[in-house]
């Protein structure tokens, strides 16, 4: 077709038309994919903190003392004990809720709020708490201690 | 039953064999319960002679074997009177209450009869008792005071764990107030007679009786029970002590110990009183009614100025974690996700507790160390709750170059249209 | 390049003899036409649903312990998370919201009659299935919320007479809704439904694409009166240039709802303790709901709950086969058919508004 035949508004039309169609193309699947390519890559944490949870490092912990750490969405409390082996608990008291925590002078779980007392497997042994505290499973992972809640029977 | 005495008959059995036979069938009918003439007549008497065997079988005594006799004396088995009734048999009648103690510790107080019944159960409540107010006053002559049934109940004892006992922990402030709250009952002894009705509004009968805690303190708890005397003035903190361990220490080690002391001033009660027991708040720091500071201090010296540093801080730290809480509340009603900060501002709560429980050591700069502790925690959440705000006007954005995305998509596509239909 | 590819396709393929009645397709243009949308819209929204469900698969996990906690971590840790599980919510109620107004516009339009019996019951199935796309999608995140409303939901299926238990027992994968009805909606949502709902849109594109658009009768009527009348769009591009409009308006509404009403997580279910107060299905289930509630407890000898969810099987039942109830008087039926359809969407409406606002 000859090119000086095409009026000059048909040809800016189209010219229109294409940079619409053609821009909008590319941007609308431009903020369509960006979303989804982001998301198909793994966040850095890929823990949900819902079973297991990484508690410390081997090392962290010096023997005879304790460490809160973040168990879903409350504390707990992970125990080295002097004899080398760790203990994991919820460090929520059971008497009102105060934060536990572990002492090495008792060798047990003291919370300070009411003086309540807790031997290290979360018995409660002393004060007002009425029931033990939640036991948790503690696995070493390499230099990883992996805390996890116990497998229902 | 015929049968079998034919068939006795029947073997010219001696007549003492079939006797024995009959007591035996009767005493299998009535399992469990022997022939008891103080129950069959007593129970229909009105009070106060009455005692139904359905209230007599909920006591535990009775539950263990024992009987009317075992305390009353006289015998169970006559329906004659002078014979159930009779001095031949030992009866007691109704015990005079001097003797009751006595009598109740004839068996409570012997450990190696005790033992038969419930190895774990004290054996000393007698021997405190008469350490006791109660006590001495009774050795004096004195009955209107509490002896062991005015407690425990009488015909119906219930032990302690039983809910429906007397002396159950979530009963007790009822049963001693039905003395100690009876204004014209306890006129002659001087002492006030409003604790129940104080101890009713406190922090503590909040949580054994409403919540159910059964570890909160009742009048047993701080008074002692068989040997119930007031704590003296000096020794009021040591009571308190034993649940609220750190205030009691940081007091102890701080200035009030010693002067409270010297001035024979009653601890903890000072300024938290003794029987109606609320719970504390900031206000107590304060110049209002409820502070307790200025009722001894004077303003302007340098305890006042602590108190003033102290509950500044302290309003602070409470005024940042509100904030903090607020921020995350809209935050979350924005959609954005913010469980974590949520989380740590249990910790800067627990910062402020701790603060507060520090208030007892009466020094400015421990409190601060621990509020400075909670003022970064709810601070760092507070910006948490900012960001998270930040991040969602970001989305906004995000959504608005999308939507123009989409408009010039939507045009392009209207122009297309219109060109191919032209 | 375009041309290209389609050439290498078609000399092997003989794409030609394919397309041929593609390119000669129309679509009717009348006053009524912007109705014919909504099937479109409709199966766009289940294509957004396929995808964005297949995202979160990539980090959803189902199982009692872990699905409140994969949710929270989709919607806070990955990567606009929170944005592709607000637009699988969203579009999930769109969708179904779309569904309804598309059957009723069907209804209405008559575009049932014969000879689409067949595109109006392989519809209404899909209905069916994408009511449970939503009832087994609901349960998955395992809030509390959920967990109650499927134990109400479960259970009221459970009053079915004679195979009512047994059904009730086969959806919740045992007597009480636990971690095992979880993984068992899980597998109804991603797997069962799917396949069912392929299949049986397989079959309804194909009979559209058959039968072409129907038109309303009046209109019909008009048209053959008069045939200068009759105006028709080539479905190819133009009316599909329209949908796709459509489509970018529709994705343009869901992003903007994403962003705005992010879909929101609620607490963690916890079986054992007691359910919260005013316990509701969602806003699809409510009118159903609400009926049952007004019913009495017992109507004459019977128990008034079961005779409730029978008359909604009924209904169920009668609406699948509306087409065949069209006598030898159309004209007749379909007024009453017209009737009876305003009737229900009058009381969906109202029933939906009252179940929304009741205590």
């Amino acid at each position: 077709m000859c090119a000086d035949h095409i009026p000059q508004t048909r040809t800016t039309r189209r010219h229109a038309i294409e940079i619409f169609l053609g821009g909008g193309v590319l941007a609308s699947l431009a903020s369509f994919l960006y979303p989804v390519l982001r998301f198909l890559v793994p966040p850095p944490v890929a823990d949900l903190g819902g079973d297991e949870v990484v508690a410390a490092k081997v090392g962290d912990l010096k023997p005879n003392s304790g460490e809160i750490f973040r168990f879903g969405s409350r504390p707990g409390l992970l125990i080295l004990q002097s004899d080398g082996t760790y203990r994991a608990l919820s460090a929520t008291c059971t008497h009102l809720g105060c934060t536990v925590q572990y002492r090495a002078d008792l060798r047990q779980i003291w919370c300070p709020c009411h003086n309540g007392i807790y031997d290290l497997s979360g018995r409660n042994v002393s004060g007002p708490p009425p029931r033990p505290l939640d036991a948790f499973d503690v696995h070493l992972r390499g230099d990883e201690i992996v805390v996890s809640r116990k497998r229902e029977a | 039953m015929a049968m079998l005495r034919n068939k006795v008959c029947g073997f010219a059995a001696p007549r003492s064999t079939v006797l024995a036979g009959v007591v035996a069938l009767a005493a299998c009918l009535g399992y469990g319960q022997a022939v008891n003439s103080c129950v069959d007549c007593h129970s229909t008497m009105p009070d106060p002679l009455g005692v139904t065997s359905d209230k007599f079988s909920q006591d535990i005594h009775a539950q263990k074997g024992l009987t009317c006799t075992s305390c009353h004396g006289g015998d169970a088995s006559s329906y004659d009177p002078t014979v159930a009734m009779g001095s031949k048999a030992g009866f007691k009648g109704k015990i005079d209450r001097r003797k009751i103690p006595d009598l109740c510790g004839s068996c409570h107080s012997n450990p190696n009869l005790m033992r038969q019944y419930d190895p774990s159960l004290r054996t000393d409540q007698l021997a405190e008792y008469h350490t006791s107010v109660h006590g001495k006053r009774l050795a004096a002559g004195d009955t209107k005071v509490a002896v062991c049934i005015d407690c425990h109940s009488v015909h119906d004892i219930r032990p302690p764990s039983d809910p429906r006992s007397t002396v159950n922990p979530v009963n007790v402030a009822t049963t001693c107030s039905r003395c100690h709250a009876d204004a014209s009952y306890m006129k002659q002894y001087g002492i006030p007679t409003d604790q129940f009705a104080k101890y009713n509004t406190s922090v503590h009968h909040d949580a054994l009786a409403v919540r159910g805690d059964l570890s909160a303190p009742t009048c047993t708890t701080c008074h002692g029970n068989h040997g119930a005397v007031p704590p003296g003035v000096d020794k009021v903190q040591n009571v308190c002590a034993n649940c609220h361990v750190f205030q009691a220490q940081m007091y102890a080690k701080s200035t009030h110990s010693k002067v409270f002391q010297e001035k024979g001033l009653p601890g903890c009660v000072v300024c938290h009183t003794n029987h109606g027991i609320h719970m504390p708040s900031d206000a107590m720091l304060g110049t209002g009614p409820t502070g307790v500071c200025m009722r001894c201090h004077a303003p302007g010296d340098h305890c006042d100025r602590a108190r003033v540093s102290i509950l500044s801080n302290l309003t602070q730290l409470d005024g940042t974690i509100k904030q903090a809480d607020d921020a995350l509340r809209v935050a979350e009603s924005s959609g954005m996700e913010v469980s974590e900060a949520r989380l740590s501002q249990d910790q800067a709560r627990d910062a402020l507790t701790k603060a507060r429980v520090t208030i007892h050591s009466f020094q400015a700069a421990l409190v601060d160390q621990d509020i400075q502790v909670g003022m970064k925690i709810a601070a760092a959440n507070l910006k948490a709750g900012k960001d998270a705000m930040i991040e969602r006007n970001h989305r906004r954005i995000g959504l608005g170059l999308c939507f123009v995305a989409i408009a010039i998509m939507l045009v392009g596509l209207w122009l297309y249209i219109r060109k191919l239909e032209s | 390049m375009f041309a290209a590819l389609y050439r290498w396709l078609d000399e092997r393929l003989h794409l030609d003899g394919l397309i041929e009645p593609f390119r000669h397709k129309t679509v009717p243009t009348h006053r009524l036409s912007y109705w014919y949308f909504f099937g479109g819209i409709t199966l766009f929204l289940f294509i957004v649903q396929v995808f964005t469900g297949i995202l979160l698969l990539l980090y959803y996990r189902p199982s009692a312990n872990e699905a409140f906690e994969s949710v929270q971590y989709i919607m806070t840790r990955v990567q606009f998370g929170w944005l592709i599980r607000s637009i699988h919510s969203w579009s999930a109620n769109l969708m179904i919201f779309t569904a309804f107004v598309h059957m009723f516009s069907v209804l209405f339009l008559k575009a049932y009659r014969k000879p689409r019996e067949m595109t109006w019951v392989s519809g209404m199935l899909l209905l069916f299935l994408v009511m449970g796309f939503g009832f087994s999608g609901y349960l998955l995140p395992w809030n509390k919320l959920a967990f109650f409303a499927t134990t109400v939901g479960t259970q009221m299926a459970g009053q079915v007479p004679v195979i009512g238990q047994p059904m009730m027992v086969f959806l919740r994968g045992g007597p009480q809704v636990t971690g095992a009805t979880l993984t068992r909606f899980f597998g109804f949502h991603v797997a069962v439904l799917p396949m069912l709902v392929t299949i049986l849109l397989a079959i309804h594109l194909f009979l559209v694409q058959r039968q072409g658009m129907s038109v309303p009768p009046k209109v019909e009527a008009a048209w053959t009166a008069n045939p200068s009348l009759r105006r028709e769009m080539r479905f190819f591009p133009n009316f599909l240039l329209r949908e796709l409009m459509a489509w970018y308006v529709a994705i343009g509404t869901l992003g903007a709802l994403a962003a705005l009403f992010p879909w929101n997580l609620g607490v963690k279910a916890e079986p054992f303790a007691s359910a919260p107060a005013g316990i509701k299905p969602e806003w699809y289930f409510l009118f159903m709901y609400q009926t049952l509630k007004l019913i009495p407890s017992k109507v004459w000898i019977f128990d008034g709950e079961v005779l409730g969810i029978l008359g909604c099987g009924l209904a169920g039942l009668f609406w699948l086969l509306l087409p065949f109830f069209e006598s030898d008087k159309p004209a007749r039926t379909r007024t009453w058919i017209t009737g009876l359809g305003v009737f229900a969407l009058v009381y969906m409406i109202v029933m939906s508004v009252y179940g929304y606002v009741a205590q």
